[in-house]
């Protein structure tokens, strides 16, 4: 099962450093990354493979979006499913 | 790979267009619960109810986590009651009372069923629930009911028609002191159709498997922002756009149905092919058509530019779709949308304009605030005029009509939450007392005659 994590919000220091953290931490792995900084605007998009994932689904996602909360990110851990099916026939 | 602006433009419909999953509906047939006694019935509706559906509202909370997508409702519709009452006799609003508990009991938002199939005539239990409605609806606070008066098979049971603009003002009076909102339950129907998620129309028909998933989409915010991109096309060009969102959000639906479906160990139904709105500002259907070009919703064109939407809407979603049913097309409630409020506030918006509307979108006259002292007849002839319109149109057409007790036309009713607010509108003063009074029943139309 794969989950895209998307973080979007003001550019800082160790936005994807921390996030990877915490993906290393549950034995998420980090299979493509995309980032692009518009003027200061910082938007990263992230497919990680979970299947061999330590901790639940719901905890990981939990976990990411606290991360985000912490350093005023707007972050959104979904399966990769729902864009699959809305973007592809 | 996942293309990271399709991504982006997800996100983007979730969190600030209101993009999301309106309702997920569990239809579970009563017809094993039958029982002459009707206590030993109650209790075989609640073991059956609480065992079938203790996980839907888990399992609805798990696929919001999963995929990131709100599922406002969680709900449950169930077998017309009226069935039941057949054959058990004695009070129906102890089922009405039964359903509550198993809505306590499994947290579901509503449960929809406390109804009667009557187009063309009552059979044993029919009169008996209709009567109970009114107080059905004032002891709980759950459950829904609806009454289908008309088909074009069958024409339209005026008796019925004459009892349910009765029922509703009755409704009405026995909760006065909670917004009228027992009116606001009850829906009446011509051509009801038996695999409807939404309230408060739901009910499990009888030609339906013994439970199944269905699921109501809702979009509102989604399509009008990518007709906002757009001010310079031509109408087709719009109809476009509509399509390919109408598409994008018929496909979560289907994927969040499959899904849940799958996790509930229950049959995948229909998707209800909806563009659903809620107060929230940006989720509102007249603003869509105010996009489109209109002043305000309810000018000249108002009909036009729905009819081209709902058929938009349509045509982008059945191709989504596995299955595709319900009511299927865009939704018009007045207080539920706060472009419709507003224009119903300003004048732009009436009803005779609604009812127009009507014949081109799904489904009826709903969520409308008429004044409190409306007599029980004009109620029925507005039921009558839009049953007429859907038996000859062959769609579904509904009343739901509050009359705000003590209230006069200008005046506002609160409902809050999902069903917002609604001015008291403006009705025709004419009396149809002699019409209504006639009884009988309207002869099915040459529509009927497909065979």
């Amino acid at each position: 099962m794969r989950a895209v994590v998307a973080v979007l919000g003001k550019d800082t220091v160790g936005i994807l450093a921390r996030i990877t953290a915490i993906c290393a931490e549950c034995n998420a792995n980090v299979m493509d990354v995309t980032q692009t900084i518009m003027q200061d605007m910082f938007a990263m998009t992230m497919l990680i493979d979970i299947t061999k994932c330590s901790t639940d689904y719901s905890v990981l996602a939990d976990k990411l979006k606290a991360c985000g909360d912490e350093m005023g990110l707007q972050v959104h851990v979904m399966h990769e499913d729902i864009f699959n099916s809305m973007h592809r026939i | 790979m996942l293309n990271s602006n399709d991504i982006l433009e997800t996100i983007k419909m979730i969190q600030e267009e209101n993009l999301d999953i309106r309702t997920i509906t569990m239809g579970i047939s009563l017809l094993d619960c039958i029982d002459s006694d009707i206590d030993k019935s109650c209790d075989k509706i609640y073991e059956k109810m609480m065992r079938v559906a203790a996980n839907h509202v888990k399992t609805g909370e798990e696929i919001e986590k999963r995929y990131g997508i709100p599922i406002i409702n969680k709900r449950l519709s169930v077998t017309p009651i009226s069935m039941l009452a057949a054959a058990s006799k004695g009070d129906p609003v102890k089922y009405a009372k039964t359903l509550e508990r198993v809505a306590d009991g499994t947290g579901v938002n509503y449960i929809g069923g406390y109804s009667a199939l009557v187009q063309k005539g009552f059979a044993a239990g029919d009169l008996e629930l209709i009567r109970s409605i009114p107080e059905a609806l004032a002891c709980t606070t759950r459950v829904c009911s609806s009454v289908n008066v008309g088909s074009t098979r069958a024409g339209i049971n005026m008796d019925a028609v004459k009892m349910m603009g009765e029922t509703i003002v009755e409704a009405s009076k026995l909760t006065a002191d909670n917004h009228c909102f027992g009116a606001a339950k009850i829906v009446v129907f011509c051509n009801a159709v038996e695999d409807n998620p939404f309230m408060a129309g739901a009910f499990h028909g009888v030609g339906e498997a013994d439970c199944v998933l269905n699921v109501g989409v809702s979009g509102p915010g989604v399509v009008r922002s990518a007709l906002s991109k757009m001010p310079d096309a031509s109408i087709g060009e719009i109809a476009d756009v509509i399509k390919k969102t109408a598409f994008k959000i018929t496909r979560m639906g289907q994927l969040v149905g499959t899904e849940a479906s799958k996790m509930l160990g229950v049959p995948f139904g229909i998707v209800d092919l909806s563009l659903a709105p809620t107060p929230a500002v940006g989720d509102s259907v007249a603003h869509i058509l105010e996009e489109i070009g209109l002043e305000s919703c309810g000018a000249y064109g108002t009909t036009a530019a729905l009819a081209m939407l709902n058929d938009a809407v349509k045509k982008g979603g059945v191709m989504a779709s596995s299955h595709v049913g319900g009511l299927s097309g865009a939704f018009i409630p007045v207080s539920e949308d706060a472009g419709m409020i507003d224009a119903a506030r300003c004048g732009s918006l009436c009803i005779e304009k609604l009812e127009a509307m009507t014949a081109v979108c799904s489904v009826g006259l709903d969520m409308i605030v008429v004044p409190g002292d409306t007599p029980a007849d004009v109620i029925s002839a507005m039921i009558a005029d839009e049953a007429a319109i859907g038996m000859v149109n062959s769609k579904t057409t509904a009343v739901r009509v509050i009359p705000a007790i003590g209230m006069k036309e200008g005046e506002e009713l609160e409902f809050g939450g999902l069903f917002g607010s609604g001015p008291v509108m403006k009705i025709n003063k004419f009396s149809p007392s002699k019409f209504i009074g006639r009884g009988g029943r309207i002869p099915a139309p040459l529509q009927s005659l497909k065979n």
